[in-house]
């Protein structure tokens, strides 16, 4: 029976048609599913923190307005996400447990601080690029609730990343101090920017099995290929240097080398020891469980006016 | 955590007038109502809908995927259904 089961399975995935919630499915890929969207929920919640600082620091009405639309996006994304990992039997209460207590992963870019405005437009520049690149072959994934996800994410971060690049555009034309503010915050994020595509392709041992389901389109480093041959003539156009001495154009390959990123400080945020690791999941954390009474007064209310439905 | 826990929602939205209301995803509301808000923050913040339905998760009856054939075979050999099936002289106008 499960000969069967699991030849459907392949056929359906071989034949890039979706997996939809009730199907059955491999226990291996349930669990890997779970997990990627899970991580991608809680990379998104976490998020909005790097940027919520500045909405009330915003230099105008209209930057605050945009900042503040954005991180609202960054709350949905996470919502849509955690909506898609439900229809595969997790349980939301358990996905923030699994969170505030550092059983699951997010993605190690927010542990970096955004300290100036111009943070604010290098991340819609840069990280948000290279989400973007992550993401849009995710559109096609296997699992047919989250490649659903990710079109409508995908859709909205177009805006994320213009946004950031106006931003900057408009702080490179102003004085030399704002200039000097893009240039280091440029220098800060470009790294761990790329570090976003996770460890190069011969330390990733999940991928060849995730390309097989096809919840993985292209290695990590295809996709960071991709993005420096992106964001090289952006960064041109911007008018500031990108810190890698080892930048440059290869007529032979028509794309871009570039030098190896720091994969120890990769493994070093990851497993914790980031600039602001502590920090973000103290604040989702209390988040949580300051909004604790808000939850059982909504749940009294809808009791007293007859019931959940 | 003694959380008490918010019953899912399944959402459908109406794209815009003369559509179906199409399943857009799901969210946790304590009642119907408070899904039907959420609803409009979460699914239609660039006015993706005109019309918003919520129902509780719990309340939806699916066909079962483990039966998918046999559920679907009654219209599975019904190919007189389609006007294909019919013959008609290429000189009748208007079929």
């Amino acid at each position: 029976m499960t000969d069967a089961l699991e030849r459907d399975f392949e056929s359906l995935v071989t034949h890039d048609r979706r997996i939809e919630p009730r199907d059955w499915m491999p226990e291996g890929y349930r669990k890997t599913m779970i997990r990627q969207i899970a991580q991608h929920a809680h990379s998104e919640i976490i998020g909005m923190q790097p940027e919520a600082g500045w909405v009330t620091r915003a230099p105008s009405l209209r930057r605050k307005a945009i900042l503040l639309a954005k991180v609202q996006d960054e709350a949905g994304h996470g919502m849509y996400l955690y909506s898609a990992a439900e229809t595969l039997g997790a349980d939301r209460a358990d996905l923030t447990r699994r969170l505030i207590t550092g059983a699951q992963k997010y993605s190690s870019i927010f542990n970096y601080p955004a300290l100036s405005f111009a943070d604010v437009g290098v991340i819609g520049w840069l990280v948000d690029g290279a989400a973007i690149c992550n993401q849009v072959p995710l559109c096609r994934s296997s699992y047919g609730p989250y490649a659903r996800a990710m079109i409508r994410i995908c859709k909205e971060e177009s805006f994320h990343q213009r946004q950031g690049y106006e931003l900057l555009l408009t702080m490179m034309r102003g004085t030399p101090a704002q200039q000097e503010m893009v240039r280091s915050a440029v220098n800060r994020w470009w790294w761990p920017s790329l570090m976003m595509f996770g460890p190069p392709d011969d330390q990733s041992p999940n991928t060849a099995q995730s390309m097989r389901w096809r919840i993985k389109r292209h290695t990590n480093d295809e996709l960071r290929q991709r993005f420096v041959d992106m964001t090289v003539p952006q960064a041109e156009a911007l008018g500031v240097t990108l810190p890698d001495p080892e930048l440059r154009w290869n007529a032979e390959r028509e794309r871009y080398d570039f030098g190896p990123p720091d994969w120890a400080e990769l493994k070093r945020v990851i497993s914790g020891d980031g600039p602001c690791n502590a920090e973000r999941i103290e604040r989702r954390r209390a988040a949580h469980e300051d909004g604790a009474w808000v939850r059982e007064a909504a749940v009294a209310y809808s009791a007293r006016e007859g019931g959940a439905q | 955590m003694s959380d008490p826990g918010w019953p899912l929602f399944e959402v459908f939205l109406r794209g815009k007038r003369g559509l179906n209301h199409v399943h857009v995803g799901s969210l946790h509301a304590a009642d119907a109502q408070m899904a039907l808000r959420h609803a409009r923050d979460l699914y239609t913040r660039r006015n993706e809908g005109v019309s918003i339905w919520v129902v509780a998760s719990a309340d939806i009856t699916a066909s079962s995927p483990d039966e998918k054939d046999p559920f679907f075979a009654p219209s599975g050999d019904k190919v007189y259904r389609h006007p294909t099936f019919y013959d008609i002289p290429d000189s009748v106008p208007h079929i």
